[in-house]
């Protein structure tokens, strides 16, 4: 079990406040995604979760007791940090091994642990090297393989996957939402990536200084982001933000349309403009065009779409995906 | 990573070390001061009474204190002069790579490790000696009249003495803040026509600064207490011409028990300490800010 | 730098480097000699030195005559003695500057070094008083405490600058891990910061056996280390350079030794930081 309920939690350090005061409901088996600009407060909202920071204000519950003043470890949470914190001094198996003899089990039943968690983790050839040996991916893994044998209520990540490179990065998202449906335990996942927000969550916490802007699913954040922040948080490559006269026109002061949500076309549609920098993916092709009155729009549209720089071109935002937002940022 | 919790556990770790330090420091000096303001003569039991400045006052009018303070001043900047130009120089020729460098790494070094009573003895009579000296035989071997250190240079033996000693750590420290020099940086001045004399006085020098600063005031710490090479070589003579100040204070209290008057002088010899200290804390301060 | 040297270079500076090396190191060299001649070989005019007929008799003499190894035993003693003090009270003294910094870390460090700038001499009179009244004048234990006091800065900044280079994340692992406080640091800030205690051990057992102030001024016959043993040949009466020798050379070879595994570190340790 591992429901973890934020009530009026707050953190302050002297006079600044980092984080005002958030309400935060987690269920059991929830993959949750933290997820926003650094410095939004995210890492230190997921360590006061961990115990690693005190709470100004306000109380943290775990599995409907109290926990807000625990010491880390009698709070049943394992963490995964961004460094990995490997014991350098120490095997894989003493690092995996480490919880389970703080914890002062025996030492049969240890083993069976940690190598039950080393075959999960494919690491079963490696518990005789030390961290050092190993490349970052594998360090990753004998991370993830010590927070699971202590079989915690949940899962904290502090940004585990921003020193890897980018292939890497995308085999260990697999693997991460592999345990998670393996697992099935709470897990906590802070990033300032928003793919990887899109891509593992359940559910998705938008965080801006310090204040929730949205939680949801990430197709509910996709398609119906609640303020400009969120707009422009979620989805890659951004939305397009329009403001002046072509948002008024609509009655809004920011008028958002997504990039795929763009028809192009070299003859006719309801915007006119040029072609500046084109990006080929291969699979999708981004197009950075100068509307005129509007400025800046990016398009998205595939892969064998070809145009020169300069060219003029038409562009067809969709009506049924205009997302309009007020003057306090928030949608209309 | 600071919970109440931690930072709780943290001011308990912390305060035996601070306890006792603290205690260690201000015991000694609050008596120190006590015992100045004092006629205290170990000598003359049961006359101890309060008799204000007149200590310092005696200490600092005393000629030998003049003579113990100038003393002090010769020797620790002479030292000073001989170990920063020779730890420079040495440190460039270091810093070279050439055959066995490591080796000769570790003699340049050596001294450093000598215990002072053992190099000021050896100094004195294996290499300083008026009539069997190896000086001496060097002198005679050139025809010259050989030198009889202690008697006509006392303090500049002295000097050389503690030069050899501290010669070492100059260049220890020198040349490690030489080999931080970025090569690149090096490479680009030469690229800009910088020949090797301007190099050294545009890039080496002003990135040595730093590091000259610290050699000068950690020595002058040790340096303005030397004692153990006085006493094994000249015990302050001839006369008081290698008295300093740490060994007049000495004599007044070991050898003619005037707790008193030593105490007045201690508080002195704080104080100029205090001078050096000032400007030695502020500099290592800057540092931890990075 | 990445550049070929030329060997007429490399050898000019071969040449410079090691005659300046001899030079210095000679008086080592020289107290080395001496110390298997005889008497009469020693103050020889013209020196000898190489040929000469080499004797370990003065190493004998040192011994049988002055009770050479009570005073060894003496600065093993004190030197190990107050270091291992020292390090009991600093390791949790720079755990706790390191991992749990406040505002006031850097005014506790600074305060603490500038102990050290205190000059002996300015607490030369009540130490010794106190030491008289209490009886620990030429005891081990005296000096054991007074040189705890003296070093405990260098050992507390040493360490300090060592575990700064921890990161804090590891020792969080730890806590989430559910290590204590003990075992936290029993566990893994100890076999981490090894090395650096280690070399931190090191060099103040070198400070700790070449300190010569105190052992020379709170001592006499009994706990008189080999600082103040050597100092007793200074007297007038006969040079006995070869004896002078074979003792000196027993003092310093075992810190020599000691004192050119730690090089590396020394640098750090003595300027407190300052140059690395």
């Amino acid at each position: 079990m591992g429901s973890i309920t934020l009530e009026k939690v707050s953190k302050s350090f002297g006079t600044t406040s980092v984080i005002p005061e958030i309400d935060l409901e987690i269920n059991d088996g929830e993959f949750v995604v933290f997820v926003g600009p650094s410095g939004c407060g995210k890492s230190t909202l997921l360590r006061m979760i961990a115990g690693l920071e005190d709470l100004s204000g306000g109380r943290i519950i775990i599995d409907g007791k109290d926990m807000s003043s625990e010491a880390p470890a009698k709070r049943g949470l394992s963490m995964v940090f961004q460094s990995y914190a490997l014991y350098p001094h120490m095997t894989v198996y003493g690092n995996i091994a480490f919880p389970l003899k703080m914890d002062g089990q025996e030492k049969s039943a240890i083993d069976k642990k940690v190598k039950d968690a080393a075959h999960i983790l494919n690491l079963t050839n490696y518990l005789d090297r030390r961290p050092g040996q190993l490349s970052g991916g594998q360090r990753q893994r004998v991370a993830i393989g010590r927070a699971i044998v202590r079989q915690p209520k949940a899962f904290l990540f502090d940004e585990p996957l921003s020193n890897l490179d980018a292939a890497l990065r995308g085999n260990m998202r697999l693997e991460i939402s592999d345990l998670h449906h393996q697992l099935k335990t709470t897990m906590i996942y802070v990033t300032h990536d928003q793919v990887e927000a899109m891509t593992m969550a359940d559910k998705i916490v938008v965080l801006n200084a310090g204040r929730i802007e949205q939680v949801g699913s990430p197709m509910e954040l996709y398609r119906s982001p609640k303020n400009v922040f969120v707009a422009g948080f979620i989805g890659s490559p951004r939305m397009n933000l329009i403001e002046g006269a072509e948002a008024a026109k609509h009655n809004a002061t920011t008028l958002g349309v997504r990039p795929e949500h763009i028809r192009i076309s070299a003859t006719e549609g309801a915007w006119t403009g040029k072609v500046g920098v084109t990006e080929h993916l291969g699979s999708d092709t981004f197009i950075h065009t100068q509307v005129d009155g509007i400025g800046q729009v990016t398009v998205r549209t595939d892969g064998d779409f070809d145009t020169k720089h300069g060219q003029p071109i038409f562009l067809t935002p969709d009506p049924a995906r205009l997302h309009r937002f007020g003057a306090d940022g928030q949608v209309i | 990573m600071a919970t109440l919790q931690t930072r709780a556990t943290a001011r308990i770790m912390m305060s035996p070390a601070v306890i006792l330090l603290f205690l260690w420091m201000i015991v000694p000096l609050v008596m120190t001061l006590y015992f100045s303001f004092l006629r205290y003569n170990l000598l003359m039991p049961g006359t101890e009474e309060y008799i204000g400045f007149l200590n310092y006052q005696y200490f600092l009018t005393d000629p030998a204190f003049f003579t113990a303070l100038a003393n002090t001043l010769i020797l620790v900047g002479g030292t000073l002069l001989i170990t920063v130009i020779g730890g420079i120089l040495l440190a460039l020729v270091l810093d070279q790579p050439f055959f066995g460098q490591g080796i000769v790494r570790l003699l340049v070094i050596a001294p450093f490790f000598v215990m002072p009573t053992v190099s000021a003895l050896v100094w004195k009579n294996m290499l300083m000696h008026p009539v069997n000296g190896l000086f001496a035989w060097i002198a005679r071997l050139f025809g010259f009249q050989p030198i009889d250190w202690f008697a006509q240079m006392p303090l500049f033996s002295i000097i050389l003495i503690v030069a050899w000693q501290w010669l070492p750590f100059a260049t220890l420290i020198l040349l490690t803040a030489l080999q931080s020099l970025d090569g690149e940086q090096k490479e680009a001045a030469e690229m800009d026509g910088a020949g090797a004399i301007s190099r050294f006085i545009y890039l080496v020098l002003p990135h040595l600064s730093r590091a000259i600063t610290v050699v000068i005031l950690i020595q002058t710490i040790f340096l303005l207490s030397v004692f153990a090479e006085i006493l094994v070589t000249t015990n302050g003579g001839p006369g008081i011409q290698t008295t300093n100040i740490t060994y007049l204070i000495y004599m007044q209290a070991l050898l003619q028990f005037d707790v008193g008057g030593a105490s007045a002088g201690g508080i002195v010899a704080v104080v100029l300490a205090n001078i050096v200290a000032f400007f030695l804390i502020r500099l290592i301060g800057k540092n931890l800010e990075r | 730098m990445a550049r070929a040297t030329t060997t007429r270079s490399k050898v000019i500076f071969t040449v410079i480097g090691w005659t300046i090396g001899f030079l210095i190191f000679f008086p080592i060299l020289w107290t080395f000699l001496t110390s298997f001649k005889s008497e009469g070989a020693a103050v020889a005019t013209p020196p000898q030195f190489l040929f000469f007929d080499w004797t370990l008799e003065n190493y004998r003499e040192v011994q049988s005559r002055s009770d050479y190894f009570k005073h060894f035993t003496n600065s093993v003693v004190i030197s190990v003695g107050s270091t291992l003090i020292g390090l009991a009270l600093a390791i949790p003294a720079a755990w706790a500057m390191a991992f749990s910094p406040t505002k006031r870390t850097k005014d506790i460090l600074m305060w603490m070094l500038s102990t050290k700038m205190m000059p002996a001499v300015g607490v030369l009179v009540p130490l010794y008083l106190i030491f008289r009244d209490w009886g620990l004048l030429d005891t081990r234990l005296g000096l054991v405490a007074v040189l705890t006091m003296i070093n405990l800065p260098i050992i507390v900044w040493m360490l300090y600058t060592y575990f700064k280079e921890i990161p804090g994340e590891i020792l969080e692992a730890a806590r989430m891990d559910g290590a204590s406080l003990m075992k936290e640091i029993v566990y893994v800030l100890t076999p981490m910061a090894v090395p650096g205690i280690a070399s931190t051990m090191l060099l103040n057992i070198i400070l700790a056996w070449n300190e010569a102030f105190w052992t020379l001024n709170l001592t006499a016959a009994n706990a008189a280390p080999l600082t103040a043993f050597i100092a007793s040949y200074s007297s007038p009466e006969g040079l006995f350079w070869a004896k002078l020798s074979a003792a000196s050379t027993m003092a310093i070879a075992p810190i020599l030794i000691m004192g050119w595994f730690s090089q590396k570190q020394l640098v750090r340790g003595l300027t407190f930081g300052a140059v690395k």
